[in-house]
């Protein structure tokens, strides 16, 4: 117990240090530019947690951040990098849309279910191009998923030019009965759009933890991802693994999509770059060390930040880049956590030197 | 005073990892011009030793002298600059780099920022010529003979300055001849006044070169003995801490029909080289085939092939009376093989799972470890335990890393998860590399007891004596092909050391010394 308890101390020693240097660093450039940082960091957590409102709204970017930051650590696991996350995202939000837009009759569960589930298999079949590549024609699935992204940028703009609106940049707004929101929530968050997706998110936390550890195929996906070598030996098909956990992760991506679409917006529009909640999704796995639990609560911090960043301006007269800057920085130092990590070590190593010339001593 | 001089003094050395002692007091001093052998079974805690002398890990507390004067290795640096250098039981070098650029990698000596490959080679080959090395520095890695890798590990070690040498289980992977050859190194570096500490198994080669040995077992240092007045016997005795038998006892075999049927059969290596040319065996119920020969002759191409890691491109191959030719590894797994891969830490195991994850590995997906698609931890855990006593598996408990057991008892835990799942044929691929004499007796016992059970085992070594003592038939592969079958009882030392050289058999019955001509003579099957 004592032990276990120690263990789960280290493993959130890094993750929290990373978020302390990149707060530090961000500090240090604020003062190198003249700018007060603990106005700037005041303005940016106080004014968060002031307000119901913006509680509400960093939990609604949270919650794409979960989905797809699972999705990232899914494929992860399993010996693959999904840097597609952000085109599945976006697969499986204009979707979504889609689905809500062309049966705005159908039964508000039903329509919900429909579109989520629409969004959550195309981002998944998107994810498997990639995956199937892979497996069969050993093509890198970083390079497929890339291209793939690109393509589900243009393919999405297209669609919204010609298909979803008469060659406007926006679709219309989905019917009420595409509507996530709660009007309990929206009430509690002083009409923030915190939606029903938040504890879709949490169940799916769950799920993400119990199918990677309880199920045989989160075992395979698992040892596929430590071993490919002794998984093959032991009678595991690399191809289906393969297919299987990028299938997973794009499902999740485009989960957070269309989670993303009809809840925080209703509509999609057309997009200049790829969403944010891909790209971000992957710090926030990586923060979260690849543990659902973890990436959920690096999700929240993620949506503080995002949030929070938006007050650095106004209150503490620091410009909107210097805000990006600061944000940017926590999450290099997320990225580059090995650095942290080394100086841990460093240090017990350091101890255990000092305990044994001590103790050295008494022989 | 002089004579005795002591290079290194390591005195109550111990080092704990959470509650286990690894090292537990040990006491180990090195004369400076001495081979001083380091015994003990896996686990004993040599490695750990070997680990806190060249700088890897700190001991919890004790003393380290080298050349008399008390120091703190925290790092393989220090360990560096103190003279200690290590000969890894696996090489450590760039297979696209030339030996001297191996050599020199990390001291690169530069002229005007541009490294200095000519005044680099020549100092290596002076080092070479020095120590009787012969190795060619221009010659890239990948290209030169294992033997060769292991010289150029060595230098390795002189060029950056060592005068106190630690192999760690160096034969392991020589043919005989280069095992002489080694020897002769470690003479020719002692005599040079170099120090070495020879971390080992193998009871003769202590007996062949070193001067005094240090016995290790769980932990504790038992003594340190003078080997020339020391016998093997005692030497195994005092490592196990009982009694040791090292003849394999058996009764003769008594083959009941094949339950392996080759035929034909060629496999093409990884760059489209047929490495098995061929081939066609049987290995019969209750009967255990060697597969001898020298690295590289095909061994393992074959073994991948049977076990359908790679797929044959021609020929079948029969497992219990089903064709299980180019099937998937799970297929032929449960057509009825068994399969100890060669490569432990490779194929075996999935180092960073746990032991129990591990010993469930070809069975996860079956009734009673999974059910409706969910695992069953609590039955995971109770076959792994069981498996654990039955097999004398020592771990502090089954949730602990496959990673943290000592090599013996990983392969114990692989031996363990392979026999009870009761395969009609077992392979067992260098099942004793890098093992103990006792892990190895206890490993060659179950062998010979499935063969007794009525199961086929084929065994595949490049240890000559376990071939010899453990197998009733011997197919000696060369160059892809076997080249004669032989009975064990019947055959020599010598006969299959010139069968393992491609001498044809009826050529090294006649003890005839010409070179590896295959004429159409060659009793290739049987």
């Amino acid at each position: 117990m004592i032990r276990q308890s120690k263990g789960l101390l280290n493993s959130l020693l890094v993750p929290v240090m990373s978020i302390l240097f990149g707060f530090l660093f961000g500090a240090v450039l604020m003062l190198a530019f003249g700018y007060n940082p603990v106005e700037a960091y005041r303005a940016m957590i106080v004014s968060v947690f002031q307000s119901p409102y913006f509680i509400g709204e960093a939990l609604r970017q949270a919650t794409a951040l979960t989905f797809t930051g699972l999705g990232f650590a899914l494929a992860f696991q399993a010996g693959f990098f999904n840097i597609g996350i952000a085109g599945q995202a976006l697969a499986g939000w204009v979707s979504a849309v889609w689905v809500a837009l062309a049966f705005p009759d159908l039964p508000r569960i039903l329509l919900l279910t429909l579109s989520l589930g629409v969004g959550l298999l195309v981002g998944a079949i998107w994810a498997s191009i990639a995956g199937f590549l892979r497996a069969y024609f050993g093509t890198s699935e970083v390079i497929v998923s890339i291209m793939l992204n690109y393509t589900a940028l243009q393919v999405t703009n297209f669609l919204i030019r010609n298909v979803l609106s008469e060659a406007g940049n926006t679709t219309a707004r989905v019917g009420e009965n595409a509507n996530m929101g709660f009007q309990w929530l929206s009430t509690l968050t002083q009409n923030s759009r915190l939606n029903v997706g938040f504890f879709i998110a949490i169940i799916v936390v769950i799920l993400y933890w119990v199918f990677m550890t309880k199920t045989t195929a989160g075992f395979e996906i698992r040892a596929v991802g430590l071993n490919a070598s002794a998984s093959k030996y032991a009678g595991m098909s690399a191809e289906k693994n393969i297919i299987l956990s990028m299938f997973l992760s794009g499902a999740l991506a485009g989960l957070g999509g269309a989670v993303h679409g009809l809840g925080t917006f209703g509509n999609i529009f057309t997009q200049g770059g790829l969403p944010d909640i891909g790209f971000n999704g992957i710090a926030v796995a990586l923060l979260g060390l690849g543990n659902p639990f973890g990436i959920f609560f690096s999700s929240i911090l993620f949506g503080v930040l995002n949030i929070g960043a938006g007050f650095m301006p106004n209150q503490a007269g620091v410009p909107d880049e210097m805000a990006n800057i600061v944000i940017a920085a926590i999450i290099f130092f997320v990225g580059a956590n090995y650095i942290i990590r080394y100086f841990i070590d460093k240090r017990a190593a350091k101890k255990q030197t000092a305990s044994s010339t001590s103790q050295g001593g008494d022989v | 005073m002089s004579e005795l001089q002591h290079v290194i003094e390591m005195s109550g050395i111990t080092k704990e990892f959470g509650t286990f002692r690894a090292n537990d007091n040990i006491h180990l001093d090195l004369r400076k011009g001495e081979i001083h052998a380091l015994l003990g079974e896996n686990g004993a805690g040599k490695s750990t030793l070997m680990n806190i002398l060249s700088g890897l890990l700190e001991p919890t507390s004790g003393e380290v002298k080298v050349n008399g004067k008390s120091v703190n290795i925290s790092s393989p640096d220090v360990a560096n600059e103190l003279g200690i250098g290590m000969v890894h039981q696996h090489f450590m070098l760039v297979d696209k780099f030339t030996v001297a650029e191996n050599i020199m990698l990390g001291r690169e000596k530069t002229k005007f920022g541009y490294i200095d490959r000519k005044k680099a080679e020549k100092d290596i080959q002076a080092l070479s010529d020095q120590y009787g090395l012969r190795v060619d520095p221009s010659a890239r890695v990948e290209n030169i003979s294992v033997g060769m890798q292991q010289r150029v590990e060595i230098l390795k070690t002189l060029y950056r300055g060592a005068d106190i040498l630690i192999f760690d289980e160096p034969t392991g992977v020589l043919t005989p001849q280069e095992i002489q050859e080694l020897m002769g190194i470690m003479k020719k570096l002692v005599n040079e006044g170099k120090s070495i500490i020879l971390i080992t198994h193998k009871l003769d080669e202590i007996k062949q070169v070193s001067n005094r040995c240090t016995v290790i077992r769980r932990g504790k240092s038992i003594d340190t003995v003078d080997v020339a007045v020391t016998s093997q016997q005692e030497l195994a005795d005092m490592m196990v801490g009982r009694s040791v038998s090292f003849k394999v006892d058996k009764k003769p075999a008594n083959p009941s029909g094949a339950v392996l049927k080759v035929k034909d059969l060629t496999v093409k290596e990884t760059r489209g080289f047929d490495a098995v040319k061929n081939i066609s065996f049987e290995v019969q119920a209750g009967e255990i085939l060697g597969i001898a020969g020298v690295d590289g002759n095909g061994q393992s191409e074959l073994i991948q092939a049977l076990s359908g890691l790679t797929k044959s491109s021609n020929g079948s191959i029969e497992l219990d009376g089903k064709n299980v030719t180019n099937l998937k590894p799970r297929k032929i797994t449960e057509a009825g093989l068994g399969h100890i891969p060669e490569d432990r830490q490779k194929f075996g195991l999935i180092l960073p799972m746990t032991l129990e994850e591990n010993i469930a590995l070809q069975t996860y997906y079956k009734k009673p470890f999974s059910k409706h698609g969910f695992l069953n931890y609590k039955e995971v855990k109770i076959h792994a335990k069981r498996l654990i006593a039955e097999f004398d598996v020592r771990t502090p408990s089954e949730e602990h890393s496959a990673a943290s057991l000592s090599g013996g008892n990983q392969q114990k835990a692989i031996i363990a998860r392979e026999v009870d799942r009761d395969p009609a044929l077992l392979i067992a691929a260098q099942p004793t590399r890098g093992l103990d004499v006792g892990a190895i007796e206890y490993i060659h016992k179950r062998l010979v007891e499935l063969r007794d059970n009525g199961k086929a085992v084929l065994l595949m070594s490049y240890e000559l004596d376990e071939v010899m003592n453990v197998s009733d038939r011997i197919a000696v592969m060369y160059d892809g092909k076997i080249i004669a079958i032989v009975n064990a009882k019947d055959t020599t030392e010598s006969e299959l050391g010139l069968l393992m050289a491609g001498v044809s058999l009826s050529d090294a019955q006649d003890q005839a010394e010409q070179k590896g001509k295959e004429k159409g003579v060659v009793d290739s099957t049987k």
